[in-house]
């Protein structure tokens, strides 16, 4: 059995190696794959944050879309004040995440509220009616600037770097270390009491009551640290895309998130890295792969976009009743019996770290 | 979907709906049930021969539950089989098995809360009586049988006292004149008296129909009190099977297994 | 004043179609306790076949007909095929599911029919009489009146006047106790998944004429609306989608009239809000939970 600071450390360990690799990757890559790089780690943000949400206390939220909308629009709207009064580079870029935390998280509270009380369909149907909602509010709102959205202030590379690092590589690394500071937090909870206390309201929430834990206080911590975290993947979507519009979190997004973490496996925070990789680099291979083959250009339109939803939803499916624990809980059940093989008598299985 | 027609079965052949003159026998046989991973018993072999009413008694967890939830169907065993008049109901749905004369009133309050009185007891009927005229004089008999019903016809599961409800599910199961019977810890907080009233009314219709009884219940002494037989069940197996006068009399037996 | 009677007017017209789909969801959850969340794909799909063979035959009521036809069979095909794959123990498998299937669904019906919209023709005319001046409903309103008013009395009916329809009501309230009464659980699921998704289809069909035109996201937003309507109405009861719909149908049209349309999503939404966080029984609701 590990203890709380053992978990602790190797929560921190990992999440130090994959930043190192992820970095390191960035000299490898293209400029488009780094550009892939950069979006797959903001949209890990929110993934890890609702496969918690989704996977360990069984909320279904269709409204993440909105969150990080919420994030990129809390970086506009910070960014571009800042920008006007002078401010540049790194600290421009803190300020706007700033921003983008603020707002997500009062957007992730009210939902949180929200959440604790409603049952599962009626969370779902609210957010769902949220997502809809959003171009109407981004209208009604003039701040927001309607369809067009507003403009983020371009973050180019820093002078220090000037020369070495491409700019595209530059976002990457923004986007990746972005992402190591809201992924973290959330992995030493789910691996801590917290993680616990999720568990537990899910299973029984009559139970957990009686253990001294508030069903509705957990329940909104999870919503509030998942929107935290979406909202610095909104905030990091709006620096690699250098605008935020209601078009770009649209429901469809919203799906693709969910499709994210259900096939990377709920609860697992490496299946939300899992399926934030597949959502940004299937539909991008289905449509080269659509083009390569060459067909009329009107059945080309129709396949594009089409057949990565299609691809999705079935997946969506199969995941759901053949390998209800995802991609992560069937590999990692493979990659467990090959290591315990070689392990000298450990006894007793870890329930807090995996699954 | 009118149940009158006959419907070819699953795996066995079936009657189209059961005779109510015979009364059947039950039986189990090498009953190996668990719940994901425990087992809970292990090969039980049980008899309950026609129109005998036989207590099954034991302390909770010793299996009282899960064995008549395997006996109607909604458990599968891992393995041996349950026998309904000489035939094996392994391949029988829950919903066939009761076509086949098998009821049970299962544990707790089963009545269905939000339905009314009148619409419990039709519901238990409809497979049997579909023509409206016929099951309507079935429900007034059951009116005759449990006069306290009769006065609460309109009234809704859940507006039920405890007593009332578990009347009713006894009625309900009754009403389609099922040829063996499971009752489920039908005594679980009611007083003394109501039980009482429950299980002579229950006595004296099995004597009257020649009905099979298999009773589960915590509530030994009116158990055997109203029963032929009776057996014990401890951990999952069948540690006493005699005589209902013959438990009650010995005290040993009571204060291992039944804690007095 | 002749705006708001001609608002009003609208609003009911609209009103009853939303009603008529929240119906659909009042079924499926008597039947079966859930919120299917691919109601509307589903309907849509029926509709594309009402679609063809009005297109065959020349005849809207020949597509009516096979609009109910095709809905039953695609809730025949996804209860039977599909949602009992599930496991069932929570609702999150069964709505991750629906929402695979919208994706599959909405992306198939992309792929072969492409994304314009493909008007339909109303049976009747949509123009409003005019009474004192004053444009009121059409005819095409007033027959989408008698076609809810009719599924409304129809369904009371079913559920509360036939043994089938107590066995559906018993097979979602109380499944285990229901096969321990001789009921045929499995079967009246799959009956209310017919039921629910002929009736939905029904609504998307008369709702088609109304709009642009068909195509795969033709009921998305009527799903959202007709889920604040059940909600409001109570999932439990018929006459409360009936009623819910009206006021969802003349709050929106009141709204688009008087501040116009790009507010209506945020009306709903409001709407939504205020009754999940107010009044969790909705209106009419028999009884049930919503809070955790």
């Amino acid at each position: 059995m590990t203890t709380p600071a053992q978990r602790r450390r190797a929560v921190l360990v990992r999440s130090a190696v994959c930043t190192l690799l992820a970095v390191g990757a960035t000299f490898v890559l293209d400029s488009y794959a780094n550009y892939q790089l950069a979006t797959i780690a903001a949209i890990f943000c929110a993934t890890a944050g609702l496969t918690l949400l989704v996977g360990l206390t069984g909320q279904l939220s269709l409204g993440h879309a909105v969150l990080m909308a919420a994030g990129g629009y809390g970086y506009a709207l910070t960014a571009a004040p800042l920008a006007d009064a002078g401010v540049e580079g790194v600290l421009r870029i803190l300020g706007g995440l700033l921003g983008a935390l603020l707002l997500a998280g009062a957007v992730g509270g009210l939902l949180g509220l929200a959440g604790a009380r409603l049952r599962g369909p009626y969370l779902a149907g609210l957010t769902l009616a949220l997502v809809i909602a959003l171009p109407a509010i981004s209208t009604q709102v003039p701040a927001l600037g309607g369809a067009q959205g507003v403009g983020v202030p371009f973050e180019g590379v820093p002078d220090a770097l000037g020369g070495v690092v491409s700019i595209e590589q530059w976002h990457a690394w923004v986007a990746v270390l972005v992402a190591a500071l809201a992924v973290t937090p959330l992995a030493l909870v789910r691996s801590g009491r917290s993680g616990l206390r999720m568990r537990a309201v899910h299973d029984d929430e009559t139970a957990a009551r009686l253990a001294g834990i508030s069903p509705a206080r957990v329940k909104t911590g999870a919503f509030v640290a998942g929107a935290l975290a979406a909202g610095l993947g909104g905030g990091v979507l709006a620096v690699v895309t250098q605008n935020v519009s209601p078009g770009a979190y649209d429901l469809a997004f919203s799906l693709l998130l969910l499709v994210a973490v259900v096939v990377g496996g709920l609860g697992s925070i490496g299946g939300a890295a899992v399926g934030a990789v597949l959502v940004v680099l299937l539909p991008w291979l289905i449509d080269t792969a659509v083009a390569a083959v060459g067909l009329p250009s009107e059945l080309e339109q129709r396949l594009s976009g089409n057949v990565a939803v299609l691809v999705f939803g079935a997946l969506l499916i199969a995941v759901t009743v053949v390998w209800p624990g995802g991609l992560s809980h069937a590999l990692g059940d493979r990659i467990r019996s090959l290591t315990t093989r070689f392990r000298p008598s450990r006894t007793v299985p870890q329930q807090l770290t995996e699954r | 979907m009118s149940p009158a027609t006959p419907r070819p079965a699953t795996a066995a052949a079936a009657p189209a709906e059961a005779s109510t003159a015979a009364p059947a026998a039950l039986g189990v046989e090498g009953l190996t049930v668990g719940y994901a991973g425990a087992p809970v018993m292990a090969d039980l072999t049980l008899e309950v021969p026609a129109g005998q009413i036989v207590a099954l008694l034991g302390a909770n967890g010793a299996g009282k539950t899960t064995l008549l939830r395997t006996v109607s169907g909604l458990l599968t065993p891992r393995s041996g089989r349950v026998v309904l008049d000489g035939e094996d109901l392994s391949a029988v749905s829950v919903e066939d098995r009761v076509r086949r004369g098998l009821a049970q009133v299962p544990e707790g309050r089963s009545v269905v809360a939000e339905l009314s009185v009148e619409e419990n007891l039709h519901l238990g009927a409809l497979w049997k009586i579909p023509a409206r005229r016929a099951r309507r004089d079935a429900v007034e008999a059951m009116y005759d049988a449990f006069e306290p019903l009769s006065r609460r016809r309109r009234s809704l599961g859940h507006q039920l006292s405890g007593g009332e409800r578990q009347m009713l599910s006894l009625a309900r199961a009754l009403i389609a004149e099922p040829r063996v019977l499971l009752l489920d810890e039908p005594s679980l907080g009611l007083a003394p008296r109501v039980v009482a009233q429950l299980l002579d009314t229950l006595r004296d219709t099995a004597r009257r129909t020649g009905l099979t009884v298999l009773l589960a219940e915590q509530n030994v002494t009116s158990a055997l009190s109203v029963a032929d037989r009776g057996v014990v069940l401890g951990l999952g197996e069948i540690v006493a099977d005699a005589p209902a006068a013959d438990i009650a009399a010995d005290p040993a037996l009571r204060h291992a297994y039944l804690g007095f | 004043m002749d705006r708001i009677a001609f608002l009003l007017a609208t609003g009911l017209a609209r009103g009853l179609v939303i009603a008529l789909f929240a119906l659909s969801l009042v079924i499926i959850w008597r039947a079966a306790r859930i919120v299917n969340f691919a109601q509307a794909a589903m309907a849509v799909v029926a509709v594309f076949v009402a679609f063809a063979v009005t297109a065959l035959t020349d005849s809207f009521w020949l597509g009516l007909v096979a609009a109910l036809v095709a809905g039953a069979v695609v809730g025949y095909a996804v209860e039977r095929w599909l949602i009992r794959l599930v496991p069932a123990r929570t609702p999150l498998p069964g709505m991750i599911v629906a929402i695979g299937l919208v994706m599959v669904l909405q992306a198939g019906i992309g792929i072969a029919f492409g994304p314009q919209h493909r008007p339909m023709a109303a049976p009747f005319s949509e123009q409003p009489f005019t009474v004192g001046g004053v444009p009121v409903l059409s005819p095409y309103d007033l027959f989408v009146l008698l076609v809810a008013l009719g599924v409304v009395g129809g369904l009371a009916l079913l559920f509360n006047g036939t043994t089938l329809g107590l066995q559906m009501r018993a097979s979602a309230m109380a499944p285990e106790v229901s096969r321990l009464l001789g009921v045929r659980v499995p079967r009246m699921v799959t009956l209310g998944w017919m039921l629910s998704a002929a009736v939905a289809s029904l609504a998307v069909l008369l709702l088609v004429p109304t709009e642009l035109g068909l195509n795969a996201h033709s009921g998305d937003v009527l799903f959202v609306h007709a889920f604040t309507v059940a909600v409001l109405g109570g999932l439990d009861s018929p006459v409360g989608a009936l009623v819910g719909g009206i006021v969802v149908g003349v709050l929106i049209s009141l709204v688009t009239g008087f501040l116009g349309a790009g507010l209506a999503p945020i009306a709903v939404l409001a709407l939504l809000t205020l009754v999940l966080l107010v009044r969790p029984g909705g209106i009419f609701a028999v009884k049930e939970a919503r809070t955790a």
